[in-house]
């Protein structure tokens, strides 16, 4: 298949998630990405585990995370490895880094002084809070980022205090972010035929997740969001019955609805709470402990049937077990499998883009840290 | 041939002596769909330079424009809606009518993007499918997002974020052990979905400008949260199918030992990412934490670690927290709101708010595009557009009147 980035050459000096899943991206697409790493050491990620899971040396994160990419060994510091880099610089058509602001100019490596190595590149940079202010020391860490951006204050239920987003959403928001950023950039490039610097932060991305409802509060006179104090609740704007609601056997997930219609349905009795449209706000935490009295009576297949067949949008809420095991998981074709050496086997997620009818598939295995470096030495001529 | 160079050299000149040129400027992006994972996507193109037209329904438009959060209405409209749209541009079209269509076909003829989100088979009744639309525009970008893939089971059911977090497991890893499922309290999935056809579209408009080829760009919702899920669910695939289990408190990631999460203090709130057990319990006067000195305990005791962290962290404030443990290099943070957030200058320095103006002179402010090109930040004055506002202009300027006459 003809993958639009076929042809382009990125070298990534980037670690952790941010950077490197803008990394993965962009191979997914059909560009030749090579990780730049430090040697014996690598990315940060390589010894970073969930769970201590560990494959062939190298964890199940990073696996995950670097699959479809080349590794090239080299030391900054070192003036001959720094030359040599140089040299792959003038050949590469996109170079993105995720160190704290100051540390590329030090080493020489900053924009100024690579677009004079090579005056077409694309020069994508990841921080955590922008290049200036207060913050633009401060670690650069998902927790850290959604605990500063109000993010906090959205999910779970009042009592709870600040809730976190379960999963590193700033890093893969930005990692989204640097993609489009890049690929804009070679758009621009294509026609320009010059540099292009491309900058995101952890902050401003997770910033831009809450576009929503920032909006809402710069415009509704600086008013905080006020989650349900319900549980199960699932949005602080938005009305009853917007959420999970627990059953004789599990859960039930209910999108916005006619509330007296979905009451009239499942035969819940609302008369006292809902005398106009805006109870259903209004009276939100009352309406969904209501509900939740109703759910309880039945189990979830029998609820999402008769809701269905009425046309109310609501489904069952899975785990990973149940949710792997749909025919819609399957059909969709969501894994892939990697091969490693000694008959080793990593089973991962594929691109979620599908592109002229295919979906982008690239089971190659993350590399082993400076893998490929005498090859690309080679290759490119750098000795 | 010679003509052809010489236009394409002097439009080389013209993009070179242009300092700020946006890298999408002269692409015109056709924008059929509804809510919010189409139309993220149509905001991040126009705010890179397109011009985007939202194709709306005669009479009712985008069913965002009444989509109330917290029954605010701005101007007659939902604040989602203006958040969503500005920049663009709206063209109040019957699809169900031949001269609608045959406009819109016209428009389709000079388009370099065109974006739905409608159900499997819609488009295809409408008769805006890709094979008739690159039957029109062989050059065309045609991006579509489905809540499920178009072929599967699920393909009829309702593309609701919601559903679509439930559906995917996500609603497992938000929250504490005894908290039941529990959403992330954005539309996330939307957003990804957009993001990702975002992606798509970009990557064929450089495989257009390169090798002048059309492209056909398909994102589902299902397919973009397990991205979003890529480590968990790929931890889950090769560890023997174990769920994942949130910790009793403080849960800021099913998967990260203690101290991961956030905790409250005396008055307020302190976010903890890492550190090890005993360097914390050291710095904080909290002996209980000095015996736990293998590293394996961060994860398998979190527990209680958390329970001693939690209790011991109330005594004091965020701010005296914050002296001892940021020197250290512990990372940490105090936990902001909104107002808390505005207020710092670490948020000011980003100018992330800027002000947006509609045609009828309403003014309003919004979050700006996350991404800086050549240091500009990409900010847009336009505000969002009045259903119709612009059907003359478009009409004028892409729609022959034979055309019309004709259909």
């Amino acid at each position: 298949m003809n993958k639009p980035l076929e042809g382009l050459l990125v070298l990534e000096f980037c670690q952790f998630l941010a950077g490197p899943s803008a990394g993965l991206k962009l191979a997914d697409l059909g560009a030749r990405v090579i990780k730049i790493e430090r040697p014996k050491i690598g990315d940060a990620c390589r010894q970073l585990s969930i769970k201590n899971l560990f494959i062939d040396e190298d964890s199940l994160l990073f696996h995950t995370i670097n699959r479809n990419k080349e590794s090239y060994a080299a030391d900054l510091k070192n003036p001959d490895d720094l030359d040599r880099l140089k040299k792959l610089i003038s050949k590469a058509d996109v170079m993105t880094h995720n160190f704290r602001p100051g540390v590329m100019e030090k080493i020489g490596l900053d924009y100024e002084n690579v677009k004079n190595i090579n005056p077409k590149i694309v020069y994508g940079v990841v921080t955590g809070y922008g290049n200036e202010g207060p913050w633009k020391n401060k670690p650069g860490q998902d927790l850290l980022v959604q605990a500063v951006s109000g993010l906090t204050f959205l999910s779970g239920v009042d009592v709870d205090g600040p809730v976190p987003f379960g999963l590193s959403v700033s890093d893969i928001m930005c990692g989204n972010h640097l993609v489009q950023g890049i690929l804009a950039a070679l758009i621009k490039k294509a026609k320009t035929k010059k540099s292009v610097l491309v900058e995101v932060s952890l902050l401003e991305s997770v910033l831009d997740v809450q576009f929503e409802v920032i909006t809402t509060y710069l415009n509704d006179g600086g008013k905080l969001p006020d989650r349900s104090g319900a549980k199960g609740s699932a949005h602080a704007y938005l009305s009853a019955p917007y959420g999970m609601y627990e059953t004789s056997d599990g859960h039930i997930a209910l999108a916005m609805g006619n509330l007296p219609n979905i009451c009239s349905i499942i035969n819940c009795d609302i008369s006292d709470l809902y005398v106009e449209a805006g109870s259903a706000f209004e009276n939100r935490d009352k309406l969904i402990v209501r509900l939740a009295e109703t759910f309880k009576k039945d189990n979830t297949k029998s609820w999402v049937s008769l809701l269905e067949d009425e046309g109310i949008w609501c489904t069952e809420v899975l785990n990973y077990q149940t949710a792997t095991a749909l025919s819609t998981y399957k059909a969709l074709a969501i894994e892939q499998k990697l091969a490693l050496d000694n008959n080793l086997q990593i089973k991962t997620t594929v691109s979620p883009i599908r592109l002229d009818n295919e979906k982008l598939f690239a089971p190659k295995a993350a590399p082993k840290l400076g893998f490929n470096t005498a090859d690309i030495s080679n290759e490119f001529e750098l000795n | 041939m010679v003509v052809m160079t010489a236009a394409s050299d002097l439009n080389d000149d013209l993009y070179q002596n242009k300092k700020y040129m946006r890298p999408l400027e002269d692409y015109l992006v056709v924008d059929f769909s509804q809510f919010l994972s189409g139309p993220s996507a149509s905001l991040r193109l126009a705010d890179m330079g397109a011009r985007v037209i939202k194709i709306e329904r005669l009479g009712v438009g985008d069913i965002c424009r009444t989509l109330y959060t917290s029954n605010l209405i701005m101007n007659g409209e939902s604040s989602v809606f203006h958040a969503i749209n500005r920049n663009k541009e709206s063209f109040e079209v019957d699809l169900k009518n031949n001269e609608g269509c045959e406009m819109v076909r016209e428009l389709l003829k000079k388009a370099d993007v065109m974006i739905h989100n409608f159900r499997p088979g819609v488009m295809e009744r409408l008769g805006f499918d890709y094979p008739s639309v690159s039957a029109l525009n062989p050059t065309i970008i045609y991006g579509e997002i489905s809540g499920y893939g178009t072929e599967t089971e699920w393909k009829n059911k309702p593309g609701q974020d919601l559903l679509l977090q439930a559906a995917t497991g996500l609603t497992s890893l938000t929250g504490n052990a005894d908290s039941g499922p529990v959403a992330m309290g954005l539309s996330i999935v939307d957003m990804l979905a957009g993001a990702h056809l975002a992606q798509g579209v970009l990557a064929c408009l450089y495989r257009k400008a390169i090798k002048n080829e059309g492209g056909f760009v398909q994102v589902s919702m299902m397919e973009s949260a397990y991205d979003f899920q890529f480590e968990t669910i790929t931890t889950f695939l090769n560890d023997g199918g174990c769920l994942p289990e949130r910790s009793e408190k403080n849960n800021a990631n099913a998967y990260l030992g203690a101290p991961y999460g956030i905790y409250q203090t005396e008055n307020g709130y302190l976010a903890l990412a890492m550190g090890s057990i005993p360097q914390l319990g050291a710095l904080l006067g909290c002996e209980k934490l000095e015996d736990y000195v293998e590293i394996s305990e961060a994860f398998d005791k979190r527990n209680e670690i958390k329970a001693i962290l939690a209790e011991h962290l109330l005594h004091s404030s965020t701010e005296k927290w914050l002296s001892i443990l940021e020197p250290a290099d512990i990372w940490c943070a105090d936990v902001l709101n909104w107002n808390a957030l505005m207020e710092h200058d670490g948020f000011k320095i980003l100018q992330m708010i800027q002000e947006v103006e509609m045609i009828d002179g309403y003014k309003y402010e919004t979050t700006r595009c996350p991404i800086r090109i050549d240091g500009e930040l990409l900010i847009s004055p336009k505000g969002s557009p009045k259903l119709g506002q612009d059907n003359e202009k478009i009409i004028k300027e892409f729609i022959t009147q034979n055309t019309i006459a004709n259909a």
